[in-house]
């Protein structure tokens, strides 16, 4: 487990997918032999958020108890997912449907037009899910923080299909793995399953605080404003 | 039809060869192999012929002996395994063969081990999935990818709901595809669609 006086360094030779999480917390390269406590102090950002993310991201742990959500600094709970969500529709799903129509262009044009419409509709469910919480949730939470009445009738409705997220990205690796064409171009599949496993993970982790640390603090909230 | 069982005899004494031939040769699903004498070509015959039964005398197995029984059942590694005995063979040799003959016993009653073994091949055979979707695994599939809910097909189609949903996870489990959209990736690329 990682603690303040972790080398940030260090974490991230521990963990390398912990470089995701750089930019989504605003923390830039070049931070030296500076531990995670004096990097979080250059940029004033709340250590014990930092440190639960990036142990929750290396781990799946600590799953903070309803004492530590009343505890910890969540000012940058909703940047953090709102940086994490740009990420994803920004940067991700871009980068691999490229390579998704590398690969349909090889494998005959019917056969790159399904891929093309199964991806399309794959990044359709994940901006309405993106859209439902940026829209409804992150206000609402917002809105508790600033003592605003609560309304768990909403937070309940907000049923999360984080697996549905990763359902879809299982089945297209099921298609790559075994149905493709023998002729797609091999470089091209292989950078898009390692892209496609790895944006799996990196959901599994981000459910995992949408879960774990999102809604407990917004249950939280809704318990101290009532 | 019943499939053929080849079955590869190795043993040294010719007399017991003759035997166990005569005997196996009644049986008109059962191919008998060219036999071996000793066990220095086992493992490469094995290989080659992919035989489903081995019929092995263990004294022609070379020190130690569970090492040398692995490696032979490696070239073949569905092929069932009897032992033919007649002389001291220590158990824990022994027990390496799920099936023992002693030659000393009555002939119907070698035949009856021999049929026992073929019978454990068939059944494990029976038991190896089967990956190929069904006609009707097929139809209700490509109902799925149209768009069609489970009461939905099980109208079109005539079964219960409850059928339709057994089809469903069959599907899934066949080819590790979940979500309609992906069902439907598969109906197009399979020209189902």
């Amino acid at each position: 487990m990682f603690n303040a006086h972790t080398r940030l360094a260090d974490m991230i030779t521990c963990n390398p997918t912990l470089v995701l999480l750089m930019p989504r917390l605003g923390i830039s390269f070049g931070f030296g032999d500076k531990t995670v406590a004096e990097v979080c102090k250059t940029y004033g950002l709340p250590l014990d958020f930092v440190l639960l993310v990036c142990n929750l991201y290396t781990t799946g742990e600590p799953l903070p108890d309803e004492q530590g959500i009343a505890s910890l600094d969540m000012r940058l709970l909703v940047p953090y997912l709102q940086a994490s969500h740009r990420y994803y529709t920004e940067e991700r799903l871009p980068h691999l449907q490229r390579h998704l129509a590398a690969v349909g262009e090889r494998a005959g044009e019917r056969c790159g037009a399904v891929l093309d419409r199964f991806f399309e509709g794959y990044k359709q469910d994940i901006a309405d899910h993106f859209a439902l919480e940026e829209q409804k949730i992150f206000p609402y939470l917002q809105s508790l923080e600033k003592g605003g009445s609560a309304k768990p009738s909403l937070s309940r409705h907000f049923s999360h299909n984080h697996t549905d997220l990763r359902e879809k990205i299982s089945d297209l690796l099921q298609i790559l793995y075994k149905y493709i064409p023998s002729d797609a171009p091999v470089e091209e599949l292989n950078e898009l399953i390692f892209g496609l496993l790895q944006l799996s993970s990196d959901f599994e982790r981000h459910a995992l605080i949408e879960d774990h640390v999102m809604l407990p603090y917004i249950a939280y909230l809704e318990r101290r404003q009532s | 039809m019943t499939k053929r069982i080849d079955i590869l005899v190795a043993e040294p004494s010719e007399i017991i060869v003759e035997g166990l031939s005569s005997l196996l040769s009644k049986r008109s699903d059962y191919s008998l192999l060219a036999p071996l004498h000793d066990a220095t070509i086992l493992e490469e015959r094995v290989r080659t012929l992919q035989p489903d039964l081995l019929l092995l005398n263990p004294t022609l197995l070379s020190h130690p002996e569970k090492l040398h029984l692995a490696a032979v059942q490696q070239a073949a590694p569905s092929m069932a395994l009897v032992a033919v005995v007649y002389q001291y063979v220590e158990p824990s040799v022994l027990s390496l063969f799920p099936h023992t003959i002693d030659i000393r016993e009555a002939r119907n009653r070698i035949a009856a081990i021999v049929d026992e073994a073929v019978q454990d091949i068939r059944t494990h055979a029976s038991e190896q999935e089967d990956y190929e979707l069904s006609d009707r695994e097929t139809q209700v599939l490509v109902l799925i990818a149209q768009g069609l809910s489970s009461k939905e097909i099980a109208d079109r189609l005539c079964i219960s709901i409850h059928t339709v949903n057994t089809h469903r996870k069959n599907i899934t489990h066949k080819t590790g595809i979940r979500s309609v959209a992906g069902l439907a990736v598969y109906a197009m690329l399979h020209n189902l669609a």
